[in-house]
């Protein structure tokens, strides 16, 4: 499969990132170079293979559905480009 | 007295606990050798105050006699690693001064046993690199130089920055990460140990995503027992990462040193790839015939999936990336750059944050995971993934210990040398199939080539198999010896 401009923008749109152009378009070339080279698994028959889920075989350490952290407003907020009295602030979203 | 900075993790922690110097002074060696080694371009940030106060607090705890087992020894963390109140951008421009309000559980466990952190390693962004030229922080430049000449040589990457400062001394050891081989490839470029090891023996918790179903945190040092020491202090079991797996810590030291009589060694035909250096295959031959004199039985292995390895790891691993990095928005940390709407604003910020790899792989990601790709991709990718585990399990229970390859196809290159993406990801091309599989490698530096720089051999072992990785390594650091990179930039 391969994609065209169009569909780079479309996809840099999904991506949330900003594109010109001509970066789409170079993108373009790369992107359809990296989809060329992973085609190469057309080759494998997989069927009837099950998808890995997880490297080691384990099951999923569970724990006790309690609170085992939080109240730490201030260090959530710490680094965030703007924030007023514990909000993050964005520019407004609803009219 | 020799310089403080040429001892190993061992050799540091015997002066140590005998009082021939303190670790301070090992500290303030380590920070002046930081100083004159700016050219490497290794550390993006010192913590020279925090170093010396650490040190101090090892002086105390050893002249009380209750040294630890890393008591006073300095190292580097790669940017990946949270470090509370410490500079942690994963060498990238989105996280613009992020200073984590807590410190990763594998650094935590590292200063529970005494360590002393210098500062922070530079490293391809978001560890997405394999010559950490993608970092926003500037290319890292490896210490070892071909003979005869000042071109400058790229340390591998994304621990690009670990592996030069263990390789020149300006650290004892550091910590790496390898999601496709980044703790494997850059300790082979710059004749260092490295040891990915099983996924789930480290935590995750703190460390910045990249793919995780593939990351794993371990240590780059200048000998394969120091590897082992600082393994044995990173691993541990967290409830804060539900993949870390709860079992015991092996005392990995303890296997360096132990006999190999009798291992079954596995050669797979399938790493004999073409446009690999013919020196990179005398090595190999060589680590064979070294492990064969110490009494190891040889066999031929064969594990058919090798070389869809890669190309299932650039599905997966971008995948995995482009929903880790969404995080990145501009609104809780880092950059942001305003827009006329929230979503200009997520567009802007992104656009101006991340580089152009990081922007590829997120790409990449998104495309394979959006509507309609899932199964052709990610699902696909998913299932090779289980073959390659497949081929591997095969060879264990026919009673292979651990297998026997090259680490890269060859030796350190000159930045800008490569610039073609794909080709860049053929650096991973031996290293890869470990991560797909979940299982743990090690790289041993094996010799140098006629340029003069190193190459390094790998071992691939069982699951949580490290005990032996460690053990059949040292048979190859005896034979091939270590290997110092001439000081030329001071």
């Amino acid at each position: 499969m391969s994609v065209d401009t169009a569909t780079v923008k479309r996809v840099a749109r999904l991506a949330r990132i900003a594109v010109t152009d001509a970066e789409a378009e170079k993108m373009k070339g790369e992107l359809n170079a990296i989809l060329g080279f992973v085609e190469q698994l057309d080759e494998v028959d997989v069927s009837g293979v099950e998808p890995m889920t997880s490297a080691v075989e384990t099951t999923m350490r569970k724990r006790v559905d309690e609170v085992t952290d939080g109240d730490c407003a201030e260090d959530v907020v710490a680094n965030a480009p703007m924030s007023d009295d514990h909000f993050f602030m964005v520019p407004k979203v609803v009219e | 007295m020799t310089d403080l900075t040429d001892l190993t993790i061992a050799e540091a922690r015997e002066g140590l606990e005998k009082k021939d110097f303190s670790a301070v002074e090992l500290t303030d060696a380590y920070l002046g050798a930081i100083e004159g080694a700016k050219a490497l371009n290794a550390y993006i940030v010192t913590t020279p105050d925090k170093a010396r106060e650490m040190a101090a607090a090892s002086d105390r705890k050893l002249a009380a006699g209750e040294g630890r087992a890393l008591e006073g020894i300095p190292l580097g963390i790669k940017d990946l690693f949270a470090t509370q109140g410490v500079h942690t951008q994963a060498c990238s421009h989105i996280l613009n001064e992020f200073k984590p309000r807590y410190e990763s559980t594998v650094t935590s466990n590292l200063w529970a046993d005494g360590a002393v952190m210098l500062g922070k390693l530079n490293m391809d962004e978001f560890a997405m690199g394999s010559s950490n030229e993608t970092s926003y922080y500037g290319a890292v430049v490896n210490p070892w130089r071909a003979k005869g000449s000042n071109a400058a040589l790229v340390p591998g990457g994304s621990s690009g920055g670990s592996a030069a400062a263990v390789a020149a001394r300006i650290c004892a050891g550091a910590t790496a990460t390898d999601t496709g081989g980044s703790i494997r490839q850059p300790a082979a470029l710059t004749g260092t140990v490295g040891i990915k090891p099983t996924y789930g023996r480290c935590s995750r918790w703190g460390v910045v995503a990249f793919a995780s179903s593939l990351d794993q945190a371990g240590p780059i040092a200048r000998t394969v027992k120091d590897a082992a020491l600082l393994l044995k202090s990173m691993a541990s079991v967290d409830l804060k990462d539900t993949t870390s797996v709860d079992r015991p810590v092996p005392d990995y030291a303890a296997a360096v040193g132990r006999p190999v009589k009798g291992l079954k060694i596995g050669i797979p035909k399938e790493y004999r790839v073409d446009g690999m250096a013919p020196e990179t295959e005398t090595l190999w031959q060589q680590g064979i015939e070294w492990l064969k004199a110490e009494g190891a039985e040889i066999v031929d292995i064969s594990l058919p999936h090798t070389h869809y390895a890669l190309p299932a790891y650039y599905i997966v691993a971008p995948a995995e990336a482009s929903s880790n990095l969404a995080r990145y928005d501009g609104v809780r940390f880092g950059l942001r750059v305003p827009g006329n709407d929230i979503t200009d604003m997520y567009e802007k910020t992104r656009a101006a944050g991340f580089g152009a790899e990081v922007k590829r792989r997120v790409m990449i990601g998104t495309y394979v995971l959006s509507a309609g790709y899932y199964d052709a991709y990610y699902l696909k990718a998913q299932k090779v993934r289980t073959l390659i585990k497949r081929d591997f399990d095969l060879a264990f229970e026919a009673g292979v210990d651990a297998i026997l390859t090259p680490t890269t196809p060859d030796a350190a290159f000159e930045p800008g040398a490569i610039t073609d993406p794909v080709s860049m990801y053929l650096q991973d091309i031996f290293t890869v199939t470990v991560n797909m599989a979940g299982l743990p490698g090690i790289s041993v530096p094996a010799g140098l080539n006629e340029k003069g720089l190193p190459l390094g051999l790998q071992l691939i072992g069982k699951p949580f198999g490290e005990e032996t990785l460690f053990q059949v390594a040292q048979v190859i650091e005896n034979a091939a010896g270590r290997f110092q990179a001439e000081k030329w930039w001071a």
